[in-house]
């Protein structure tokens, strides 16, 4: 009988796990427009990160790829949509889907030879990826105008309609962000999802179940960069500069971060790694020469305690709740 | 005509030969056992058959159709589908998502019907969760569908795997040693397991050390020793066959069962 109580309380447990981040998530955004650009332009950031990381999500999480190279996908999206934008007069919405569409058959040239290769090979090949783009976004000047960068890049619009103030881009970014998950969730609750997490779980067994592993691994590195090269447009649009450095290294250190600090393979992971990653810094900042310390003190705190990330405790609630209503 | 056939079946590593000319035919609804010591080229024999590696010579048709050298999810995909020596299971999933996963082969959708939930997909997803309760129940694992698949023992690890290749409805299932590493009374109730789905028309290939437990169960048992066929027949010629008794060392195995 047992099995037949647990059952019964898990649709209103799923409920209750899915509103909750989304009311967070509101909170923060509502707390955040009352408050000055400084703090709007941090949270701002956040939910950037917050749609890379949900896409890395389903490479590195869901699918249980390495990926050091997703970076040069938010540089194509950042520097298309800079180009396309400032030197061509391009709708900014227009911009953000065509660039996605260009990171996304780049990811198709790029990913249908390399993830042939597994672990480590697969983790070398995409670091040179980010690298390689890296330095093209540097040396080709005549494109990307090197070291100088990009600006008076126009903030986001929809037709016609500018969101000109900071308020109002972090809304469109929470709203974007926001759908960004609820893709994420809808794809990883399918066939198509259970399919990604087969191979995260045993390559050699979800080939014996009929599992394309190529042809799956394929389709989650190019969600993956497509997500990238959105958040590497928003970023453009949202801070009106780019330049090299903010499509380098730093970007694949900081999504690491955030992921496995919010819960790699999670639905909610990413974003609450990448709203905690973002924010603490400032948060610590009274600290002053402390700072970095106490910083990296928290990420380590949280490490130890929360191994499988923040959003992995939702399952101790989950089964704290269980075990009640299985008393009663 | 035969659901599976082997014919002339020739697998080298360099200089050693792992199979042999190996033939045998498999009747669809049989039961059938692949026997003999370490190092016979049993596991070999079933990669070669479910795609893992093609055979360096011969040929494996199934169902009429030729899938020498197919690529394994091919293979998987035309309703052979096998299990481990070494339990896989999808570790950081539940006991019932592991089951789920195994529909794959038999279901249908990507990433726009899972976007867009078009009415069929959603009555696919709610029959892919009710088949993997109820697939739980006929293994005897319903209690334990909500609980992580790492979490179980290893004998119900073995009967997780056995019911997550029950979800693909495999024609041919190839079982690969389910009964390693487990005890007297998880083997009886894996051979119960194993008899009812054969019982329900599935045909299966088992690979099996358990002398007791093939003994038992199978129809018809093909032995290998050092990469070569070298007896075919029911249980009772089997026994009887000197050959099979020299290669298995005066069969004491034998003796016991």
């Amino acid at each position: 009988m047992t099995s037949h109580v647990t059952t019964s309380i898990e649709p209103s447990g799923i409920r209750w796990q899915s509103i909750l981040p989304i009311v967070a998530v509101l909170a923060l955004a509502g707390l955040g427009l009352v408050s000055s650009d400084y703090i709007v332009t941090v949270l701002g950031f956040a939910f950037i990160y917050a749609i890379f990381c949900t896409g890395l999500n389903f490479f590195m999480g869901y699918t249980g790829q390495a990926s050091f190279g997703q970076s040069a996908f938010a540089a194509i999206g950042g520097y298309g949509s800079a180009i396309l934008c400032t030197d061509y007069g391009w709708e900014p919405l227009l911009a953000l889907l065509a660039t996605m569409v260009l990171s996304g058959i780049a990811a198709v040239l790029v990913g249908y030879p390399t993830l042939r290769l597994r672990g480590h090979y697969l983790a070398m090949a995409t670091f040179a990826l980010g690298l390689i783009v890296y330095e093209i976004t540097i040396e080709w000047t005549a494109l990307t105008q090197g070291y100088m960068g990009y600006s008076g890049i126009p903030p986001l619009g929809i037709a016609g309609f500018a969101l000109d103030t900071l308020k109002h881009q972090l809304v469109a970014l929470v709203v974007l962000s926001l759908i960004g998950v609820g893709i994420a969730a809808r794809l990883r609750q399918s066939r198509f999802g259970r399919a990604l997490a087969s191979i995260a779980g045993s390559e050699s067994a979800a080939q014996a179940l009929g599992v394309d592993i190529a042809r799956y691994k394929l389709i989650a590195f190019v969600i993956a960069a497509l997500y990238a090269s959105a958040a590497g447009s928003l970023f453009a649009h949202f801070v009106g500069f780019i330049s090299p450095e903010i499509y380098g290294t730093t970007m694949v250190i900081q999504s690491f971060a955030m992921l496995y600090l919010g819960g790699i393979g999670t639905m909610w992971g990413p974003m609450i790694g990448a709203i905690i990653v973002s924010i603490l810094p400032e948060a610590l900042r009274g600290l002053k020469e402390m700072q970095d310390i106490a910083y990296t003190a928290v990420l380590i705190f949280i490490l130890i305690f929360a191994p499988r990330g923040l959003a992995g405790l939702s399952v101790l609630f989950r089964r704290a709740h269980g075990r009640v209503q299985e008393k009663a | 005509m035969a659901l599976l056939s082997v014919r002339e079946e020739t697998m080298r590593f360099g200089g050693l030969f792992a199979n042999q000319s190996i033939s045998f035919d498999v009747q669809e609804g049989e039961l059938l056992a692949v026997i003999g010591p370490n190092g016979a080229g049993k596991t070999t024999l079933f990669n070669v058959i479910s795609g893992f590696f093609p055979p360096t010579s011969g040929s494996i048709h199934f169902d009429g159709e030729d899938i020498t050298g197919k690529s394994s999810h091919d293979v998987a995909s035309a309703g052979l589908v096998r299990t481990y020596q070494l339990v896989q299971l999808f570790k950081q999933l539940t006991v019932a998502e592991n089951v789920e996963i195994g529909s794959h082969r038999v279901t249908r959708g990507g990433v726009f019907s899972a976007l867009f939930r078009p009415e069929w997909m959603r009555e696919q997803e709610k029959s892919v969760a009710q088949g993997a309760r109820d697939l739980l129940r006929f293994v005897g694992l319903e209690h334990q569908a909500d609980m992580m698949a790492d979490t179980l023992p290893y004998g119900r690890q073995r009967l997780l795997e056995v019911a997550r290749a029950l979800a693909a409805k495999p024609r041919l299932l190839l079982l690969d040693e389910p009964a390693a590493g487990l005890n007297t009374q998880e083997t009886d109730a894996l051979a119960e397991v194993i008899t009812r789905i054969h019982g329900t028309g599935t045909t299966v290939i088992l690979i099996e050390h358990d002398m007791s437990l093939v003994m038992k169960i199978a129809q018809r048992i093909v032995v290998l020793d050092f990469g070569k066929k070298i007896a075919e027949g029911t249980p009772d010629e089997i026994k009887a066959h000197p050959d099979v008794i020299a290669a298995y060392l005066g069969g004491t195995e034998m003796a016991d069962a």
